[in-house]
């Protein structure tokens, strides 16, 4: 193996690389900022700038800056303006918007660079031990359990249900799983729901209904309330705090170290991947943290913005388990790199070590090498990025609403997306007033459509609903998302019961 | 009724009405031969329409006592006027009418007269530096997206192209 890393090392290391990493880097942190492009469509974009380079390793490394680039640039625009572009840094804009509003965002945004760079670590060093040995066993997982995985992330939801908010928690998930259920499912050919409307055949699209829920009201907000948009995110305090404290880092290390390996088990899965990563990294890390902690989640914790972020690049890089030994690609984003792969005449698979022992390597050598370079570039650059937000607030709020409109806009070139986009984001602003937590619906959305296609390809294969007492995995998954619902609910009455007591 | 309870009572329809069309509706227009699956496309729905019609009167009927409802709101739906209900409505027309305007004016002039409008909206008078800023942006982004990222974005009005 020693050997192989020196190879890698070998390829990966020359001037015309660093610099293309280093390019790649800044062009997906920049790009990756506007919520609509994530990793995939950048990295479908880099592809023929990345194929006309001819070396596949450069074309790689070239690859591997963007993807990182990408992700930080997708929980920047999550953290600072409250629209996460990607289904998988939703979780991340759960607690490090409310830093922002804090007047903390260049610390939310060097939590989020650290903790991207830790999971990442992580991720490659496992990657270099355990992939043959995990790719049999990410195999074993059928659709039985990944109803059940999908199942144990709804419970992040247990977050976002506060005393005396269990029920509007439910019913907001609840409408999240009916969103998803329009349009043609992959299942089934028949289109559901749509009303004969044409538009609404291939479903709600995520970028929509994320925009919609999170940054259109939040931009709604801050217009109603001129106040709201100075009271924490003053001048200075943004820059000031920029450093995590030595009581912080104790706080967040364990967080990374447990979510980096957490996060690449479940990314090692093809199709489960960095979403269901990040939101059960939450979930977990909510659940075992302390109860003053516990409170603090989702109002600007520390932890939570730790968590998902490591367990988000820590599943980007397990991710590359299946592609590399098997050649499958579990995700959008390496379905997308399979592809520029064959292009570049190398194909992933159990033969890729034998054949082409240098590509093996440096494929990972030039990912973590991304990562790497990231961090150092974006460390420095973090105090000018929150200074987004000191930009006076009548050049900020329409840009916010551009930038919202523009996200749902890019992807499909379609006007009627930016009119539902409006509708949905009056109609979540009014949820809003009423306290409707409205995460619990957009976790709903994303989970919705795999739980159910899970789902039904398990009772197909099955032929009944007897998989799961049939399947230990599946059961003792879905036994483990019932403790993680109950047992909050259980604590809390616990304490109420007591302080009840006391008084 | 509180806001929170007229919202339970809409889900409440909403779920009536989903779940009228995955009982009712949906399974007519099934194939006869998907007929023998164990799961048909009604079925998630199906559950997810009871789901919803309990946890709706749950909610509805106040089963829930609301701990958190002591502390004040960040917005008071109630005194509504008292903040800048004026410029959220429209900000809101402006971006509807950009999402209608977008396709016949074109990306270009539709984008910078977001920008501006949206500005003055919010109070800018400085248009010295509004009219600037947002040309700057729009074509900025324009050649980002479409130039350097190859994303068609219709950029100049429908009797130009």
């Amino acid at each position: 193996m020693l050997e192989g890393i020196l190879l890698g090392l070998s390829t990966v290391f020359s001037i015309t690389n660093i610099m293309m990493v280093i390019g790649g880097c800044l062009i997906g942190t920049f790009i990756g900022m506007l919520p609509g492009l994530g990793p995939m469509s950048i990295i479908a974009i880099m592809i023929p700038v990345a194929i006309g380079i001819g070396d596949p390793s450069a074309a790689l490394i070239l690859l591997a800056g963007v993807y990182y680039g990408a992700i930080f640039g997708g929980s920047t625009s999550s953290i600072l303006i409250n629209a996460p572009g990607v289904a998988s840094t939703v979780a991340t804009s759960f607690d490090g918007y409310p830093l922002a509003r804090q007047g903390q965002a260049g610390k939310a945004l060097t939590v989020a660079a650290i903790a991207s760079f830790c999971g990442g670590t992580v991720g490659a060093i496992l990657l270099l031990i355990f992939a043959p040995m995990l790719a049999s066993v990410a195999l074993l997982f059928h659709s039985a359990e990944y109803f059940a995985l999908m199942v144990v992330g709804l419970s992040a939801i247990a977050a976002f249900a506060g005393s005396g908010q269990v029920g509007k928690a439910v019913m907001m998930t609840l409408l999240g799983l009916m969103l998803a259920t329009v349009g043609e499912g992959a299942q089934y050919n028949m289109p559901r729901f749509t009303m004969g409307i044409m538009d609404l055949q291939s479903g709600l699209s995520f970028i929509t209904l994320s925009m919609a829920m999170f940054a259109l009201p939040e931009a709604i907000y801050l217009v109603l309330d001129p106040t709201r948009s100075n009271s924490g995110t003053g001048q200075q305090g943004q820059i000031k705090e920029l450093r995590i404290s030595r009581q912080e880092a104790k706080r967040i290390f364990p967080v990374i170290g447990r979510q980096s390996i957490q996060g690449f088990l479940i990314g090692v899965l093809p199709g489960a991947g960095a979403t269901i990563a990040s939101f059960l990294g939450y979930a977990v890390e909510r659940n075992i943290a302390s109860k003053e902690e516990q409170d603090q989640f989702g109002k600007g914790s520390v932890k939570g913005l730790a968590a998902p972020e490591a367990a988000n690049n820590a599943a980007c890089t397990g991710s590359f388990v299946p592609l590399l030994t098997l050649g499958i690609p579990g995700s959008g984003t390496t379905a997308i790199l399979l592809g520029a792969l064959i292009a570049l005449n190398v194909s992933p698979g159990p033969r890729l070590m034998v054949d082409n022992p240098q590509i093996f390597w440096s494929v990972i050598i030039s990912m973590y090498l991304g990562n790497l370079i990231l961090l150092v570039l974006n460390l420095p650059l973090i105090p000018y990025i929150a200074k987004i937000l000191a930009v006076p607030r009548n050049y900020l709020i329409p840009f916010i609403l551009f930038f919202t409109l523009m996200g749902a806009y890019i992807g499909q070139n379609n006007a009627t997306e930016l009119l539902m986009l409006v509708g949905l984001g009056i109609g979540a602003t009014i949820l809003r007033f009423a306290d409707y937590p409205l995460a619990p619906l957009l976790i709903g959305f994303i989970l919705g459509r795999m739980l159910e296609d899970n789902f039904s390809r398990a009772m197909q294969l099955y032929d009944g609903i007897h998989f799961i007492t049939e399947r230990p995995m599946t059961m003792g998954l879905l036994v483990l998302a019932v403790i993680l619902i109950v047992l909050p609910m259980y604590r809390a009455r616990q304490a109420r019961l007591r302080s009840a007591e006391g008084d | 009724m509180t806001l929170d309870r007229w919202i339970a009572f809409v889900f409440l329809l909403f779920c009536l009405i989903y779940g009228y069309t995955a009982f009712f509706v949906m399974d007519d227009q099934l194939a006869p031969f998907l007929k023998n699956n164990p799961v048909w496309p009604s079925t998630f729905p199906k559950v997810l329409s009871v789901g919803g019609i309990i946890v709706g009167l749950f909610v509805l009927l106040g089963f829930e006592k609301n701990v958190a409802a002591e502390k004040p709101p960040e917005i008071n739906y109630r005194r509504l006027g008292d903040y800048k209900l004026g410029q959220a409505l429209l900000l809101l027309g402006l971006m509807a009418a950009y999402a209608l305007a977008l396709h016949p004016i074109g990306f270009l002039l539709s984008t910078a007269l977001f920008l501006i409008v949206g500005a003055v909206i919010l109070g800018e008078r400085n248009f010295l530096l509004v009219i600037p800023v947002a040309l700057l942006a729009t074509g900025g982004v324009w050649y980002l997206v479409q130039v350097v990222l190859g994303i068609f974005l219709r950029p100049l009005p429908f009797f130009l192209m």
